[in-house]
């Protein structure tokens, strides 16, 4: 459990940073460790050098745009969000960011380390999916504004590019004719989701709601919107029924824990169980 | 000044180190020009091994030594507890070497050993050695490895058998379940387990060239056992030129017990270096890989009896999963600790067991808190609840028409516990059952469980209750007994302790007892201080060390305190007869005369004649004025070999919730009715409790160690491994009986295990008890949301 030896160095800013990741092939940015620091571990992961990016004020923070989003710095960490008056107005969040791993692990964790890891278990991506959320990723010669419904793409594999750091992650402004959940069945040895799933559900007017979206955890190659799910709901028909789309041309996952049978049921649970705790939230 | 504090809560006097960090473990201690081993080891679980080539590791930077198995010359590790009982029993036995020679039998068995100048160095080498394998075919399940055709392990273990052994009346067995109206079977698998100490395991190994010594520092349990099991059985030298040090030890759980290949490594390590320290400390994924696992078991059991519930006979066949190789005592646990007490706390008049000791590409398996006792509670408690089930009574009334009745003790099991055991006739000694169930199902509120299910069916859950009337088998254990061939492992199993109280009155104890966490420092101090009628805080109490303690046996088998507290309360009753005549020396009276009260020595009928203990001690300790005859100092050692085992009994009880829709179980009521005896510490014995019962609840709920048929550790860390939280369990709600030990002074009887024997059972009958609507009779461990969804889908496209 030690890593191969490497190099640290740590940036003085932002374009410090990515300088250094243009300059070096092998060079890799750290944030809060939590991910990277155990892959290193078991040799699993072996960067050259680590960018530390860590102590970089200018990334951290949550502050409201002129337009009224939410930009949620990518060095934020998961304690820093539960504290923020502004995020504590997304349901979803309330729910999800108490247990996202231990005190430790959310004291460190930043919630850009954890999209750019791209583990398909994790908790943020399917919340930032729900919210139809931007990812902001700068190098050292261009800036682009990435949607996050693109942004995972496989196993630990993202849109990101080499050199790019994540500088801030976009949310819409929260509204109140909008309720939000997270649901999720956790695996117990980890505490990472066996399936875990994001719900953001709009007032009804009449007998249609007025929004849906569904962001997915744990349950596929990837973290995925459940546009199957979200059509039937547009479609009118009910939570239950709309549930049952909950993996629709996802291939699901299958490991020791939870089988593709039984990831696909649960799936299909917490994709009601969502619905229906953001729906309740409407009031 | 402290009054006497034996029996009261107080405050654990090593905790301040503890949780402050200041406690010293292995990886805390760092020598002079120390180096650092690490080991390399296997990917496959079988193989052989065709080559290594350390050539290149050897040049990288820092190494400063790489061995092979055939650097190191001695033994194999030994195996110190085979199977017996059964006259002339076969056992084959294939134990590991410090590094593996000719082959690999599991995923983690060590291969090579790199020594460097940095830890990092050292894992760096590893990646530079090249072995060259020959992979071969594995098996990984017990009984499968039995069957014609299974890859084989051992030339000299046909069909990967290591003993096949039994206990009890077979023909009579045979004939009650023959005989009898109800008969009731089912298969049962007892999970293998991970241990998880908070520490994992560790050592230095230190040789002085100039003395022609080695200094070992472990993360042991056993400091004393490890010297002769080291220095006599493994490497040849004499005794007295190896020291074995365990300084504090961050838990154990019975994996800190035997002797491990890493042992030997680091002494010989050292001694190539030509007398530089070398540490080797275990990550976490080692330790699952190459550290003992515990249960494994794959049980027919079948219960027989009446319609009205009277159980005349059970019989069971188990093959225990003993892994790769054997580890110390392995074979002892699923023979001795396991089938002799298979007919737990009830009046079953014909038991028979066989037990099929078995070689599978997996690390080795030994004692895990508890055991054996709680694959046989576990066993026999479900035994209960299916038999219940079957005749249509209800589980606490079946249980309370079979317990062993209050007037019966002292009581002979069937399993041979009595005759087998050397002359020692190890008998259940007491126990009152009845009430701790009776007080326990008031507690969990027994009665109302019909309405309450009901209650919970509206919510969408299962509500299911669970009772688990266990008995345990502590204080191991008379040096007869232990010492009988096939029933010990063929030592002595008394205690020590060593009282020396210095000038000013301060006393010092030495135990040969080894604390891994339990608090002895706190205990051993409130008993001798009670006996000494000092305060606490007067006495220190040291273990650990083979050169500054009297020989003991360690500590496992919740033995402690009513082994090592009755050498203590022994060696203390020295000190004060000492004194006593010295105090009658001082005072001009003849011995007969003095009494004593507490701390004062005092001539009968003349209360102002008097002396304290400090007076005595700093008298003694000068000798000015000795008389004739008495040497100076108050200085006792006591050595206490018990007659007899204690015998902690209790009733839990569970309740739980199964969600319907996907499975999960929640615990949300657990009540535990224990009758450990008297209490040293009714705050540690509590904790003792709490720890215990969440690792016999992680048994039954989460955890377990799955290996793939290619022998690779599937739960290879914590991240697949689950271990039991805090946020997961509801308030313990504790409560006793007090069923005082006959077997030692104090009546204690040990509670190290108790928790995690009763536990497991008792959640396990729970959920059981809730899927009864959907027709399941037994569903196996871990009863994971996935195997419990799993279980009423199946019994539901069935009823369909
Ligand atoms: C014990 C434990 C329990 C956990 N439990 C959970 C859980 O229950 N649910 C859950 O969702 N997660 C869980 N996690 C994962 C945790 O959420 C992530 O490890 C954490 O959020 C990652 O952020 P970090 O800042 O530590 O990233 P780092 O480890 O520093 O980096 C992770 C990766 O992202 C890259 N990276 C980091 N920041 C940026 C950036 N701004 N731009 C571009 N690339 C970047 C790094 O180069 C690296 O490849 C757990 C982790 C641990 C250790």
């Amino acid at each position: 459990m030690i890593p191969a030896a490497f190099d640290y160095v740590r940036a003085t800013s932002l374009d410090d940073a990515l300088a250094r990741l243009a300059a070096d092939d092998g060079a890799k940015v750290i944030a809060g460790g939590q991910s990277i620091l155990p892959l290193m571990k078991l040799r699993l992961a072996r960067p050259e050098t680590l960018v530390d990016i860590g102590r970089l004020t200018e990334l951290q923070g949550v502050r409201r745009l002129p337009d009224g989003r939410v930009a949620v710095g990518a060095l934020t960490t998961y304690a820093a969000m539960i504290a923020d008056p502004i995020l504590g107005h997304y349901g979803l969040l309330r729910d999800a960011l108490p247990n996202i791993g231990d005190t430790q692990v959310r004291n460190r964790g930043t919630i850009g380390g954890a999209i750019a890891h791209a583990d398909p278990a994790s908790d943020m991506p399917a919340i930032l999916l729900a919210l139809d959320a931007e990812v902001v990723a700068r190098s050292a010669t261009a800036e682009r504004t990435i949607p996050i419904t693109s942004f995972f793409e496989g196993a630990f594999d993202s849109a990101l590019r080499p050199g790019e750091i994540i500088t801030e992650i976009r949310l819409p402004g929260g509204r109140d004719d909008v309720g939000s959940a997270y649901s999720a069945i956790e695996q117990p040895a980890s505490g990472y989701s066996i399936a875990g799933v994001a719900a953001v559900i709009g007032a009804r007017s009449g007998d249609r709601w007025g929004l849906c979206a569904v962001g997915v955890t744990g349950v596929g190659e990837h973290p995925y919107r459940a546009t199957a799910v979200e059509q039937a709901i547009r479609g009118g028909a009910s939570v239950a029924d709309a549930a049952t789309h909950a993996t629709d041309g996802i291939t699901v996952a299958s490991d020791i824990h939870a089988d593709r049978e039984y990831r696909t049921h649960v799936a299909a649970v917490q994709v009601r169980r969502a619905l229906e705790a953001a729906a309740a939230r409407l009031g | 000044m402290t009054t006497d504090m034996l029996g009261k809560s107080v405050k654990r006097v090593e905790d301040r180190r503890l949780i402050t960090g200041g406690g010293r473990y292995v990886d805390d201690i760092k020598l002079q020009s120390m180096a650092y081993c690490a080991i390399l080891r296997s990917p496959y679980a079988h193989a052989n091994i065709r080559s290594i080539d350390t050539s290149a590791a050897k040049a990288m930077p820092g190494v400063l030594d790489v061995m092979v198995g055939t650097d190191i010359p001695y033994n194999p590790l030994p195996l110190a507890w085979p199977a017996g009982g059964s006259a002339g029993l076969q056992n084959n036995v294939n134990t590991p070497r410090a590094l593996a020679t000719d082959s690999v039998k599991w995923t983690g068995e060590g291969v090579a050993a790199v020594i460097a100048e940095t830890p990092e160095q050292a894992f760096d080498a590893l990646e530079a050695i090249v072995v060259d394998y020959e992979p071969l075919p594995t098996v990984v399940d017990a009984e499968k490895a039995t069957q014609p055709g299974a890859p084989q392990l051992h030339e000299n273990a046909p069909n990967n058998i290591v003993f096949d052994w039994t206990v009890g009346d077979k023909a009579g067995t045979d004939a009650a379940v023959d005989a009898a109206e109800v008969v009731v079977r089912q298969r049962i698998v007892n999970q293998r387990l991970i241990p998880n100490p908070m520490e994992t395991r560790g050592d230095i190994g230190l040789y002085n060239p100039g003395t022609d010594e080695y200094t070992i520092w472990m993360s042991s349990q056993t400091p004393h056992i490890q010297r002769i099991l080291l220095a006599i059985f493994v490497m040849g030298i004499p005794e007295h030129k190896l020291r074995c040090i365990s300084p504090d030890v961050g838990g154990a759980f019975g994996t800190k017990i035997f002797c491990y290949a890493d042992y030997v490594v680091v002494l010989h390590a050292s001694k190539r270096l030509g007398g530089r320290a070398v540490k080797w400390i275990e990550s976490r994924r080692e330790n699952y890989q190459s550290t003992i696992h515990g249960r494994d078991h794959i049980t027919y059991l079948e219960i027989a009896g009446s319609k009205q519930g009277e159980i005349s006979a059970v019989r069971v066949k188990t093959y225990a999963n003993l892994g790769g190789r054997l580890s110390t005592i392995g074979p002892g646990i699923p023979t001795t600790l396991y089938a002799r007490v298979l007919s737990g706390c009830y009046k079953i008049p014909n038991v028979f067991a066989e037990v099929i000791g078995v070689y599978t590409n997996t690390v080795f398996v030994d004692a895990y808190r508890g055991a054996g006792r709680p694959e046989a509670t576990y066993v026999i408690e479900r035994a209960m609840d299916l038999f219940a089930n079957e005749i249509g009574m209800d589980p606490a009334e079946l249980r309370r028409r079979n317990f062993i009745a209050p007037d019966k003790f002292p009581y002979e099991n069937p399993s041979g516990l009595g005759t087998a055991s050397g002359g020692a006739k190890i008998y259940i000694d007491s126990g009152n059952y009845e009430p701790a169930m009776d007080k326990a199902l008031a507690m969990a509120g027994y009665a109302g469980m019909d309405k309450a299910k009901a209650e919970a069916r509206r919510r969408g859950k299962y509500l299911g209750v669970g009772l688990s009337t266990y008995i345990e088998v502590c204080g191991v254990a008379p040096s007869k007994w232990i010492g009988a061939v096939g029933e010990g492992w063929g030592a002595a199993m008394w205690e020590s302790a060593n009282i020396k109280v210095h000038l000013t009155g301060k006393v010092v104890v030495t135990m040969g007892t080894q604390p891994q966490g339990q608090g002895h420092e706190t205990t051993y101090a409130q008993v001798i201080g009670h006996e000494l009628g000092i305060p606490m805080e007067d006495i220190v109490v040291q273990h650990s060390d083979t050169q500054g303690t009297p020989m003991g046996y360690g500590s496992y088998g919740s033995r402690t305190s009513s082994v090592g507290s009755t050498a203590a309360i022994r060696a203390a009753a020295k000190i004060r007869e000492k004194a006593r005549r010295y105090a009658a020396h001082m005072l001009e009276a003849s011995v007969e005369d003095i009494e004593v009260d507490g701390a004062e020595y005092r001539v009968k009928g003349s209360p102002d004649k008097k002396k304290t203990f400090q007076e005595i001690a700093f008298a003694l300790d000068l000798a000015f004025d000795a008389p004739e005859g008495m040497e100076p100092y108050l200085d006792e050692t006591a050595y206490y070999d018990t007659p007899n085992c204690t015998w902690p009994f209790g009733t839990h009880v569970a309740i739980v919730e199964v969600d319907e829709a996907t499975g999960h179980v929640d615990l949300v009521k657990y009540v535990a009715v224990d009758d450990v005896g008297n209490k040293i510490n009714p705050m540690i014995v509590d904790g003792q409790l709490h720890g215990g019962i969440a690792q016999g609840v992680g048994q039954a709920l989460w955890e377990g160690a799955v290996y793939g048929d290619d022998g690779q550790l599937l739960s290879g860390s914590m991240l697949d491994y689950a271990m039991p939280r805090a946020a997961w369990f509801p308030h313990l709600e504790l409560d006793e009986t007090v069923t005082p030990s006959p077997v030692n002074p104090i009546g204690v009887k040990g509670v190290g295990e108790a928790g995690a024997i009763a536990s497991t059972a008792a959640v396990a009958n729970a959920v059981n008890d809730a899927l009864k609507p959907f027709g399941i009779r037994h569903l196996d461990m871990p009863l994971t949301s996935q195997a419990v969804w799993k279980a009423m889908q199946s019994s539901k496209g069935a009823q369909a």
